[in-house]
């Protein structure tokens, strides 16, 4: 997604283990906030001021570019508050978690045939597993803060996200059966070097033949991610922020971060599985060019989902969360049930 | 020692289970949870509290407890002369301001035996109507944000600029005109008002059809709103209901028409929308229609505006004859009334004053039993009070 991404990858097999490992990791805390950033400024402030009919922010830096640093300097001067009966060590923790949770997505997702900070043979499974970490964090929010507000909002997300793991696991399903792996680098190349009935002019994106998948990972993302529809965890109008409502500073920062960090790791991963990630159909996708092209690329593409998901979420009012629950097991699940069957028998047929 | 009996070991067995359920029971009942919604809570814009006992998500019962924001207008009242007086009575409901001042003044009239020339009382109902306009429209965003749609209420505060910008050209303030006198009005209307302002009207009925497909057709909206918070009409009438909240359970009754106030409704064509649900998607119905229904009046109204002076002979130094008097006009909010008993003084002796946010919200006790947490937002989203209108 950066340079360094690429620096990584073109260089994880000349240096020594420990130095690779510094630059991942220096990669990875670099690209969280930078993403968290562009996508609050991009949408948060400029997308969703001009579908409102207002400019959003136009003094700080040219063009308003330099917002979201001033608000975050802001934040870091804000006094920390803890309150007296909160679980002290519990509520400084929990922002920590869903941080760390949205860092580890990132360790899996390739840029390039060589700028991957980790080549799983699980990839997705990993990206998955990791990313549903950030409920725990949520529910020690909701617990540490000792307020009735943040209790329910950590308990109404902690149901809102498991329901919604679900549709998100097996709308992936449909994508690991047609590329026949979990690997994400494969599941890249999988659709770059496939053919629609024997033209491979395009190569083979799965959304092209997942769509319903695209559909339902969207849907569940914008719950994982708390978005509207589905923010009733953060619900301002109900229980006020929700888990969030005790937090200042630059702990709250920290899940403003997550909450970002996590939609462009989440739109990443639907650029990866739906939209042939690094990759472009023609050309070959050994080639060194591909580790500096490849994060544009991709960017592209995880722009493009983000502003569908934020799209959404500008858009809609919030369900109920009877009817949230509802929509996750009665509708989510049956339909991407049906699209495994259906993905299995052409499978199987073709 | 004696052998114990089948039937009897049955009977040991069943005590036995009774006591474990008993021991089950006691362990798993919960106490409810006692949720303060408010005095600061985004929901309640403004200061009202709600105590909710919750059994989970569900409420068990709720309680509004008001005067958070109480400021004393009756009692200031006392000691203001009457044209003092509605400076006062314009931040009652402050949304729709210039509303508040015409059923004092009515009252006031009534009690001086004045009555204003019918090109005051005209422009009194186009100044009525802009309000109801520039109220209403704040809550068809209002609503909407509460649900968690961000945008409308944008889009609500953009075009009830329209309105506001014609009351501001026509009575100098935006949300405070003070424009109403006993007798008539302070002035007549600038130059090519009657212009601009059937403009606004226009944009206004374009916001109005953008808001019944972007809110009303929208299914997570209805799926929210509907069947949420019913009020059944005889329920609604008990709790003395008015306005838009007892029209949208299918009361046919409306003050403009059927009131006994000396506005110019009468000599306009127009319709009192009901609708038979009871719920708050109707609530929010009836209140876009009605908006809708007010810029046709205001076109109308303009368009037969009478000439004439503006003002009838009142003295310099209003001094009211003793008397008790009470006029009640449909407001945005519902039925806002003025009792004003008059001694003959300067200023009045008492002024009841009826507003119609304050009747609303008491069927909330009634209406939230059993409902969702997220539901008590929809249903006092959609029972539209102003704080002010609650507290005075």
């Amino acid at each position: 997604m950066t340079a360094a991404t690429v620096m990584s990858g073109l260089l994880a097999v000349e240096v020594p283990y420990w130095a690779s490992a510094i630059i991942k990791v220096g990669v990875v805390a670099l690209v969280v906030p930078t993403a968290a950033l562009v996508l609050g400024y991009v949408f948060l402030l400029k997308m969703m001021s001009f579908m409102q009919s207002r400019l959003g922010p136009m003094e700080a830096g040219p063009y308003g570019t330099l917002q979201l640093l001033a608000d975050g300097l802001k934040f870091i001067q804000k006094e920390d508050i803890i309150p007296a009966k909160a679980d002290r060590t519990v509520f400084a923790l929990a922002p920590l978690v869903v941080l760390v949770s949205t860092f580890l997505i990132y360790v899996v997702i390739p840029t390039g045939p060589d700028a991957v900070v980790a080549q799983l043979d699980v990839g997705i499974f990993y990206a998955l597993a990791v990313s549903s970490l950030s409920v725990v964090g949520i529910l020690m929010a909701g617990w540490a803060s000792a307020n009735k507000y943040a209790l329910m909002g950590g308990l109404r997300a902690a149901g809102q996200l498991i329901a919604y793991e679900l549709p998100l696991v097996l709308a992936v399903m449909g994508v690991v059966i047609q590329a026949g792996t979990l690997d994400l680098q494969k599941i890249v190349t999988a659709q770059a070097e496939g053919e629609i009935f024997g033209w491979g002019g395009i190569g083979n994106p799965f959304i092209l033949t997942q769509f319903v998948g695209f559909f339902i990972f969207l849907v569940a993302v914008q719950a994982e991610t708390t978005q509207p529809p589905f923010d009733m965890p953060v619900a301002e109008s109900e229980i006020v922020g929700g888990y969030q409502v005790e937090y200042t500073g630059f702990r709250f920062l920290f899940f403003f971060m997550g909450e970002f960090g996590t939609a462009f790791a989440f739109a990443a991963l639907a650029a990866v599985l739906f939209l042939g990630g690094w990759a472009l159909p023609w050309g070959d996708l050994t080639h060194w060019g591909f580790n500096i092209a490849g994060p544009v690329i991709m960017l592209v593409k995880v722009l493009a989902v983000a502003a569908l998901i934020f799209w959404f979420r500008f858009t809609y009012p919030r369900l109920r969360e009877d009817q949230l629950q509802r929509l996750a097991w009665k509708f989510l699940i049956p339909l991407s049930l049906v699209n495994i069957v259906i993905t299995g028998i052409f499978k199987v047929v073709l | 020692m004696t052998a114990v009996s089948a039937d009897q070991r049955q009977q040991l067995a069943y005590v036995a289970t009774q006591a474990a359920d008993a021991r089950l029971n006691v362990e798993i009942e919960t106490e409810g949870m006692t949720l303060n919604i408010g005095p600061q809570h985004p929901a309640t814009h403004g200061t009202l509290r709600l105590v909710a006992r919750l059994d989970g998500e569900q409420v068990v019962e709720a309680e509004p407890i008001m005067g958070y924001m109480h400021r004393g207008y009756e009692k200031l009242a006392e000691v203001r002369t009457y044209p003092q007086v509605t400076t006062l009575i314009n931040r009652i409901d402050w949304l729709g301001s210039f509303a508040n001042e015409v059923p004092f003044i009515l009252a006031a009239e009534k009690l001086m035996e004045v009555e204003a020339p019918p090109r005051a009382q005209w422009i009194r109902t186009v100044l009525f109507e802009l309000s109801r306009i520039a109220n209403i429209t704040l809550f068809l965003g209002d609503m909407a944000v509460q649900l968690g749609a961000l945008t409308p209420v944008f889009m609500a505060f953009r075009d009830r600029e329209f309105v506001l910008n014609q009351i501001e050209a026509a009575t100098g303030g935006r949300f405070h005109p003070n424009f109403d006198r006993i007798g008539g009005l302070k002035d007549d209307l600038p130059q090519g008002w009657i212009d601009d302002t059937k403009q606004a009207m226009e944009k206004m009925r374009d916001f109005c059809d953008e808001f019944e497909e972007l809110v009303l057709g929208n299914e997570i909206f209805q799926a929210r709103s509907r069947g949420i918070g019913i009020v059944p009409a005889e329920v609604g009438l008990a709790y003395g209901l008015s306005g838009a909240n007892i029209r949208a359970s299918g009361v046919d009754w409306d003050l403009r028409r059927d009131g006994h106030e000396a506005l110019a409704y009468d000599q306009v064509d127009w319709k009192v929308w009901t609708h038979p649900d009871g719920d708050s998607f109707a609530r929010y119905w009836v209140r876009l229609q009605e908006t809708r229904e007010a810029t046709h009046i205001v076109d109308q109204l303009l368009d037969g505006l009478p000439s004439g002076p503006i003002m009838a002979k009142v003295p310099r130094i209003i001094k009211v004859p003793a008397g008790e008097a009470y006029a009640a006009t449909e407001n945005p909010l519902g039925e806002m009334g003025y009792y004003v008993v008059s001694k003959g003084d300067l200023v009045p002796f008492r002024v009841k004053i009826r507003s119609a946010s304050f009747s609303n919200m008491s069927i909330t006790p009634w209406l939230l039993k059993g409902v969702y947490v997220p539901d008590i937002i929809t249903i006092l989203a959609s029972l539209y009070f102003i704080l002010g209108d609650i507290d005075r």
